[in-house]
């Protein structure tokens, strides 16, 4: 509701848009989250503007240079097709960044969903849907994909599917871990006892407790989805060929690390330092936000 | 004050029971229940302030919540000015809650740490779509005003303040809708002593000048007897005394308002003559297995045979005209 802006306050009003820039300052204090938050926001750009960053197509064959080695005119060499590998790590940035983050952001929708109504009914509901999930976590993550790609087949939805069903238990297990410990509270009872439709007790009384937790299990399971994402590709079963994909490229210079290491290192290197960077700002996003309260 | 055709009672409680199922083994089948409120009967007016006392888990809070249908009762009526309310659907039961409200024990854990003091006042005010926003903010000031709290702190959050100052805001939001009738459920156990004095002061402030009834549950028996006209003693799901303050305090008629009593402290025990300090022994038993007869028998010092085969029953032991119901086999020894 709109409150009088005349009102002459003496408290800092604290607004969305603050509460952003303030945990972006946080995030920026210390030294291991501000290279984690950097790093993750040059993939990010790269992810965006890569065909204007990629001096080559990324299926360009350059059949009069094929395996060379780092230099001017190819920066992280050429593979045994000739392409040129830095565009192709470049070009490859938007693949995974999508999936994995597209993938991140449903599973943290459908487990903050199936969270919060776990979490607030209790009961058989909520017995039935843990032991559901526990059932999903039981298998490791890798198996269970592998499990449902040989049912859907290997494609982009599939890998997204796949994301979806092996992060949603997780997240709804942390959603709802909260929930349980403020569905007693004094402030969500007082909802009630305004007869408070379920959708407002659920989303502005219970989310916003949620939200720090779920911000930072999504940062981590992000990471994660990333990692999934490239064992996918370089199993095979993920992204198929001719894409950029960091696994594919790395599963298919694999027979040429003899020849062509460079072809294997910097697509592996540039998984290992997305990973590392998100969880870099996962752990800082821990500190800015649970750290508030 | 009494508009609501001349109503004396605001609230009427007819053998009010809730049970909590203890479930077992996977399939959850039902092993038992807690039966956190056994049978409780009684009938508040309206304008009075009744104080709800006992142990700690002895069913008060239970009673306070299930009389504002915040949990479903196992059996039993509540009458809300003469409106039967444990069966009212959704729409109904949200008219009937614009007239009653609840103070939170415990502050910290009452005020929704995200959000402002404005947006929490106003909640009640919006969901019961009460005026157009210009004049709902309104309202929130002078809501604030009238619990003591400057208007200007609205835009700020609730860990910006004392717990006095946070009860004070809860008690706000509690008045927002002009209710007729507020459940206290141990509103100042959770403050510094210094405090509470004016919380109550407050909460008695109110109750003279916006004619309010509350329900005040609490386990400090000197605050109750200060802020009540009339007490109801509870011990363990049930009432075992029920009668207007001075006359539960001075004359009590059962041996566990006796006990609870005399373990007031008085301020100077070395000069005050400390008759009949009675001690209770043991713990109160399991509410999931009362004791059989009279559920304060293992406890009590007057314990003979009936206490322990036959449930006492609760009677007014007073006048017609100030009741004194008490529920003991021995009671008529003490009067």
């Amino acid at each position: 509701m709109s409150l009088s802006p005349t009102t002459p306050s003496a408290a800092p009003s604290v607004t969305t848009g603050n509460n952003l820039l303030k945990t972006l300052r946080k995030l920026f204090s210390t030294p291991t989250s501000a290279l984690g938050t950097s790093i993750v926001i040059v993939f990010v750009l790269l992810a965006i503007f890569g065909p204007l960053i990629a001096p080559y197509g990324m299926n360009e064959q350059f059949y009069d240079a094929l395996r060379q080695p780092p230099s001017r005119s190819h920066w992280f060499g050429t593979d045994h097709l000739g392409r040129d590998v830095f565009s192709r790590v470049v070009l490859g940035a938007r693949d995974i960044l999508l999936l994995a983050g597209l993938g991140t952001l449903l599973a943290v929708l459908a487990g903050a969903f199936f969270g919060l109504i776990s979490g607030y009914f209790g009961g058989m509901f909520d017995e039935g849907v843990m032991r559901f999930f526990d059932s999903l976590l039981a298998m490791p993550a890798l198996l269970l994909a592998l499990l449902l790609l040989g049912t859907f087949g290997p494609s982009r939805n599939s890998v997204l599917i796949v994301i979806i069903i092996v992060y949603t238990p997780i997240v709804a297990r942390v959603v709802r871990s909260v929930v349980l410990g403020v569905k007693h509270k004094g402030f969500v009872e007082s909802a009630r006892l305004r007869n408070e439709s379920l959708g407002y007790i659920l989303g502005r009384e219970i989310l916003p407790s949620v939200l720090p937790a779920l911000t930072v299990e999504a940062a981590l399971r992000f990471s994660y989805a990333i990692f999934l994402v490239a064992s996918l590709g370089f199993l095979g079963v993920g992204v198929q060929p001719p894409n950029p994909d960091w696994g594919l490229m790395v599963n298919e210079a694999r027979p040429h690390v003899s020849t062509t290491p460079w072809a294997l290192t910097f697509p592996a290197a540039a998984i290992a330092i997305l990973v590392i960077g998100v969880n870099l700002m996962a752990d800082g996003l821990k500190r800015a936000l649970q750290g508030a309260d | 004050m009494s508009k609501e055709n001349g109503q004396e009672y605001i609230i009427q409680v007819r053998n009010l029971k809730k049970h909590f199922p203890i479930r077992k083994g996977i399939l959850l089948r039902e092993a038992g229940a807690v039966k956190a409120v056994d049978g409780v009967s009684f009938d508040i007016k309206r304008g009075e302030t009744i104080g709800l006392v006992g142990e700690s888990g002895c069913g008060k809070s239970t009673t306070g919540r299930t009389i504002l249908q915040l949990l479903a009762p196992t059996e039993g009526e509540v009458l809300f000015e003469g409106q039967e309310i444990t069966s009212l659907g959704s729409s109904n039961l949200r008219r009937v809650r614009r007239n009653m409200q609840m103070i939170f024990q415990d502050p910290y854990a009452s005020l929704n740490p995200r959000m402002t003091v404005g947006k929490i006042v106003g909640e009640p005010l919006e969901i019961h779509s009460i005026g157009s926003a210009a004049s709902r903010a309104e309202r929130i000031r002078e809501l604030l005003e009238i619990v003591g709290l400057a208007p200007h702190m609205i835009n700020r959050y609730p860990h910006q303040f004392s717990g006095g100052q946070r009860q004070r805001i809860g008690i706000a939001r509690a008045l927002a809708t002009n209710p007729s009738f507020i459940v206290a459920d141990e509103p100042i156990s959770a403050l510094d002593v210094s405090i509470q004095a004016q919380v109550v002061n407050l909460l008695d402030d109110l109750k003279q000048e916006y004619g309010l009834t509350y329900l005040f549950i609490a386990h400090d028996l000197s605050m109750v007897r200060y802020i009540s006209d009339r007490v109801a003693v509870m011990y363990l799901g049930k009432i075992v005394e029920l009668g207007d303050c001075d006359e539960v305090y001075e004359h009590s008629l059962h041996p566990y308002t006796q006990a609870l009593i005399s373990a007031i402290p008085v301020p100077d025990p070395e000069s005050t003559f400390v008759a009949n300090r009675v001690v209770l022994k043991g713990d109160v038993p399991s509410p999931a297995n009362p004791p059989s007869g009279c559920r304060f028998h293992p406890r009590c010092r007057f314990t003979t045979e009936i206490c322990e085969n036959e449930e006492p029953e609760f009677r007014n032991l007073g006048t017609t005209l100030q009741a004194h119901y008490v529920a003991c086999h021995h009671a008529e020894d003490f009067l």
